[in-house]
């Protein structure tokens, strides 16, 4: 573990702090695009004259989905960025990346749902997209389950670093195969970007709440990468400088400068 | 090459002489197949269609039951990390290794499969692309399922956590697998499944091994 | 109301006959993000406590207290 002061930019000491201050900016980044997307969803963009106002759910449903699989990606790609140059923090932003991830799964999928029984007349169809997000869904339970398993968190942040990479690599493998499925059964092939033709004010609604839940994910990610530093980070001494507590002279306490690994905490 | 050998012959010893634990995944194959017509009910006509489904997911969480047993008794006796510190490179035994446990697991499935198939009605003809699905298909299966077993070694709970982590993976493999079986039945030809079927093993078979070296090594040190 | 769509908020709410769909689906969105931010305080909150004493105690208590 030595040279990790190498990286400076990424020790969790010098983060932890960061984030700090960016976080209050990418909520409020999220709060005003939120705004501004609903109302273009709600106000801007016209009733749709085949499905009523009940398409107005892709608003929400296609940034979900569209943030569900990007966030999927930026989890992979700190893992394999910690797996490459070894840096905690690496692993610590895949791991406070997923639950969010998880949650806009479940929301596309959800809000699939809700759009799928006025438009299709059901609540679930098997259609590529939904399925695909359904098994996105999976992975990412399967990443935080793996992780939650595993009390060593060097061994964690490995181990789903290296299970978020497979998954990366199955992603297209399990859309290509789902779609070819899909098709071949016939099954549902309304999706919902062929439903209406999609207007310009429809689209531009869409990337703008996608902005939002952007903002929304940094932020939340941000936050819970604050709690995982402190948790593991708890014994040593910056964090004990920080709250502004003279550190008890215990004999167990490390006593490494600002920024140093401390491994097996 | 002779390393190779030799570890070949070690585990197919090893294996034989925990014979029950073969035998068990075997039989919960047959079981979960037959459970099926009894919840659908015996309509043949129903029970052709479905057959090939039925007889890949059985297989598939057949395969995935005897994960469990790939590298658990070499993690217990130590004999893991001996492994890892022999001068071969991993990847070579790690590939000898899912290959001795696809012999012992997965063989006997592809073996099975007409029997079960025969219970949904499949004709001659179906039941060959099913055994050649299968034989494409179960050594991806224990390819993939050696990454899950390799990253849960030791843990509590670890059967479900690897049933969660390589279930999701397992997709393509079934889609392509009941998908031939399938093109058999419906006329459709199930060439292009089989070859893709193919492709995924070969791909497979050139990526896990590392992804379970690399797997290992984060489950031992 | 502001906007081509709507002439009354019942309208608004009303949705066209499909607000259980469409406030389902932005409820049930606000609810989750709402409920995340809320267990990112709690989170924070407990990892604070768990960081206080640990400094007041020291690492080995504190450890077995975790654990």
């Amino acid at each position: 573990m030595s040279g990790f002061n190498l990286y400076k930019y990424s020790s969790p000491a010098t983060f932890y702090v960061l984030a700090g201050r960016l976080i209050p900016w990418f909520y409020a980044a999220a709060a005003l695009l939120g705004a501004a997307g609903l109302y273009v969803s709600f106000f801007l963009a016209p009733t749709d004259f085949q499905q009523g106002e009940a398409y107005r759910i892709i608003f929400i449903h296609v940034p979900a989905a569209w943030m569900s699989m990007f966030i999927y990606l930026a989890m992979a790609g700190w893992a394999a960025l910690g797996l490459a140059f070894n840096t905690r923090l690496s692993f610590m932003m895949a791991s406070a990346l997923a639950p969010t991830g998880a949650m806009l799964t479940f929301v596309s999928l959800w809000t699939g749902a809700l759009w799928g029984k006025p438009t299709w007349g059901a609540w679930w169809v098997w259609d590529a997209r939904l399925t695909s997000e359904l098994i996105l869904f999976f992975l990412y339970l399967g990443f935080m389950a793996l992780q939650a398993a595993i009390d060593d968190p060097r061994r964690a942040d490995r181990a789903g670093a290296l299970i978020a990479l497979v998954g990366v690599v199955n992603v297209p493998i399990i859309y290509f195969s789902v779609k070819w499925w899909n098709t071949l059964h016939q099954g549902a092939s309304v999706s919902l970007n062929t439903a209406p033709s999609m207007a310009a004010v429809m689209l531009a609604g869409m990337l703008v709440m996608a902005l939002a839940v952007w903002m929304y994910a940094i932020a939340a990610a941000l936050s819970r990468v604050r709690c995982i530093i402190l948790e593991r980070e708890r014994n040593s001494q910056w964090v004990a400088q920080m709250l502004g507590a003279e550190p008890h002279p215990h004999p167990n306490l490390p006593l490494e400068g600002e920024g140093t690994n401390v491994e097996g905490i | 090459m002779n390393a190779i050998s030799a570890l070949l012959r070690r585990e197919l010893t090893l294996a034989m002489r925990r014979r029950g634990d073969a035998l068990t995944a075997l039989f919960f194959f047959v079981i979960v197949a037959s459970l099926f017509p009894l919840g659908v009910g015996p309509d043949p006509k129903l029970l052709h269609l479905m057959g090939g489904g039925v007889v890949w997911v059985a297989a598939l969480l057949a395969a995935m039951l005897s994960l469990g047993r790939l590298f658990a008794a070499d993690h217990a006796d130590g004999t893991l990390e001996q492994l890892i510190l022999t001068p071969t490179s991993p990847v070579v035994w790690i590939a000898g290794k899912i290959l001795a446990h696809w012999l012992v697991s997965g063989v006997p499935l592809i073996l099975m499969a007409p029997v079960l198939g025969i219970q949904f009605g499949l004709s001659g003809a179906e039941l060959a692309v099913l055994m050649w699905s299968l034989l494409l298909g179960t050594p991806a299966l224990s390819l993939i399922g050696a990454i899950g077993a390799a990253l849960t070694l030791g843990l509590r709970g670890g059967g479900v956590l690897v049933s969660l982590l390589v279930l999701p993976l397992y997709v393509p493999v079934l889609i392509f697998g009941a998908g031939a079986v399938d093109g058999a039945i419906s006329g459709l030809g199930s060439e292009a499944h089989l070859s893709l079927l193919g492709g995924i093993l070969i791909l497979a078979f050139m990526l896990t091994p590392w992804a379970v070296a690399a797997a290992l090594r984060i489950s031992i040190e | 109301m502001v906007g081509m769509n709507w002439h009354s908020l019942s309208e608004f709410i009303h949705m066209g006959g499909y607000a259980l769909y469409v406030w389902g689906s932005f409820g049930v969105t606000a609810l989750l993000i709402a409920g995340e931010i809320l267990l990112l305080g709690a989170r924070r909150k407990k990892a604070l406590t768990l960081v206080r004493r640990t400094i007041k105690f020291g690492k080995a208590e504190n450890d077995e207290d975790a654990a």
